[in-house]
């Protein structure tokens, strides 16, 4: 098992808000830790519409949601925050001395004076497809994520959907399963044009089967999958199945949050409009997460909250050191910090 | 002013007058029809607007566009008159149009 990691602020959730706190964190010398269960950075502006023209970022008359999230990394680089993704922040603790133990679905420490919770509308978490019954083969013949390759050599295994993680999946389990179908509502794709002419490869040599349709309904017994029954215009039809791996894209769920002794309001953190700061000092909450009289759930809101939190956060950390209030216009000192002067 | 008719899933009907430009989602949302939940609020990017364009009106509504047949495929039991209700935008021509909400959202 790693050690433990220790750093100034762990900010949990790398959405647009978390990304900016590292900047204003990072120019009262907070270091930062992020982490996020999404393999990369930009939290809901990354995963639900990157390509998608976002009007209300001031000075921006319009930006993308991924070209936000890529020049908010690089106004954050200076700072050289630290990043750990495809994580599940599962635990928070207080430790005796005051500071914050965190802990993540594999088992990671990371240790910090402060906490700041940017974790959106929650954890992203694959959607789980509306087929009746679905919930009694979770884990034993359903699975919405391969994590070894192995569980499934030698299984009847049927894949759903028509994105990425659909195609690339079906092309690196098709050797190792007993049969592989895949299906989708249609025959377009919303994948890399390249997997898609490799599926259709593999199916044309017999190596795996391609049906348009859509799963109705899963037949087996004591969570022990046997088949898929296949909807289509034309009527219905069984497929063998041991194995079924649906990727209907991902939504967001709460998560473990509620379990950390934080006071929430509807799923969210309550906080103060001063510091953003929830009912347990120390720990912050910023961006979408948060509810106080009068939020809105915007981006530059957020932007506006990590500023505020960051005094805080540095009040705690270096509780002897006086903060001044500066401009990165004219401060070399800042200037310094951002490597421009 | 332009009349739509909600058929909820129970059968019970929603008819409402709605202004020219806005979406049938956003119809949907101010008059409380259930089973409408537009979550992304109109973005095309949840696919929980989900409605059924009733066989009269799919001419006169048309297709999807690319975009949308894309988030089509994370909701639920799509049938060839499927359509997501913030992509429909009313107009005079679309007058006395009728959808069905499904059984329930993705
Ligand atoms: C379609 C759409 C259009 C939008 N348009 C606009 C717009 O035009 N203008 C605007 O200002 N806003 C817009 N928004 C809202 C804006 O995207 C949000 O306000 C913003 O993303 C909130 O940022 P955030 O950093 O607080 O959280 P998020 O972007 O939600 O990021 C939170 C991150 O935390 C992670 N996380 C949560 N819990 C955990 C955990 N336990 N462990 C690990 N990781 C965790 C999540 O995986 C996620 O990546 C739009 C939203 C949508 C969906
Ligand atoms: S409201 Fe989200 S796709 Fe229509």
């Amino acid at each position: 098992m790693a050690e433990t990691a220790r750093t100034d602020v762990l900010i949990i959730g790398a959405g647009p808000v978390g990304l900016f706190a590292v900047f204003e964190l990072g120019l009262l010398d907070l270091k930062c830790h992020l982490l996020d269960i999404l393999d990369r950075p930009g939290g809901q502006c990354a995963e639900l519409y990157p390509e998608k023209p976002i009007y209300d970022i001031p000075a921006w008359p319009v930006i993308s949601g991924q070209e936000l999230v890529d020049r908010l990394m690089e106004q954050i680089r200076p700072f050289g925050a630290e990043f750990t993704f495809n994580r599940m922040v599962s635990g928070l603790e207080r430790l005796d001395d005051g500071s914050f133990r965190v802990t993540t679905d594999e088992d990671e420490h990371f240790e910090a004076k402060v906490v700041v919770i940017a974790a959106g509308g929650g954890s992203f978490q694959p959607k789980r497809p509306p087929i009746p019954g679905i919930e009694a083969f979770e884990g034993t013949g359903v699975h919405y994520s391969v994590r070894r390759m192995e569980d499934f050599r030698g299984e009847d295994l049927v894949i759903v959907g028509g994105g990425d993680s659909a195609l690339d999946w079906t092309l690196n389990l098709a050797p190792v399963a007993r049969s592989l179908t895949l299906i989708h509502r249609r025959p377009e794709f919303r994948a890399a044009p390249d997997s898609v002419k490799k599926m259709f490869a593999l199916r044309d040599a017999g190596k795996i089967d391609f049906a348009v349709g859509q799963v109705g309904a899963l037949r087996g017994e004591k969570g022990q999958l046997e088949a898929a029954i296949l909807k289509t215009p034309d009527g219905e039809r069984e497929i063998a199945s041991t194995r079924l791996l649906p990727f209907f894209g991902l939504t967001m769920k709460l998560g473990p949050i509620a379990d950390w002794g934080i006071n929430l309001h509807e799923n969210l953190i309550p906080v103060d409009t001063e510091k953003f700061e929830s009912s347990e000092p120390g720990i912050f909450a910023i961006g979408d997460i948060n509810h106080y009289p009068g939020k809105l759930k915007l981006i530059l809101s957020g932007f506006h909250e990590a500023a505020l939190t960051a005094q805080a956060a540095k009040r705690i950390v270096h509780p002897d050191e006086k903060v001044v209030f500066q401009y990165t216009t004219s401060s070399t000192k800042l200037q310094k910090k951002l490597g421009v002067a | 002013m332009t009349r739509l008719t909600f058929i909820a899933f129970d059968g019970t009907r929603f008819e409402v007058d709605a202004e020219n430009g806005s979406t049938v989602m956003e119809n949907a949302i101010r008059n409380g029809v259930p089973g409408i939940e537009a979550e992304c609020g109109g973005a095309c990017a949840c696919a929980t607007c989900h409605v059924y364009v009733d066989e009269e009106w799919t001419d006169a509504v048309g297709g999807p566009e690319v975009m949308e047949e894309d988030m089509l495929d994370f909701a639920y039991d799509v049938r060839p008159n499927s359509r997501l209700s913030c992509q429909i935008r009313v107009s005079d021509e679309l007058d006395g149009l009728v959808v069905q909400v499904p059984e329930r959202q993705a």
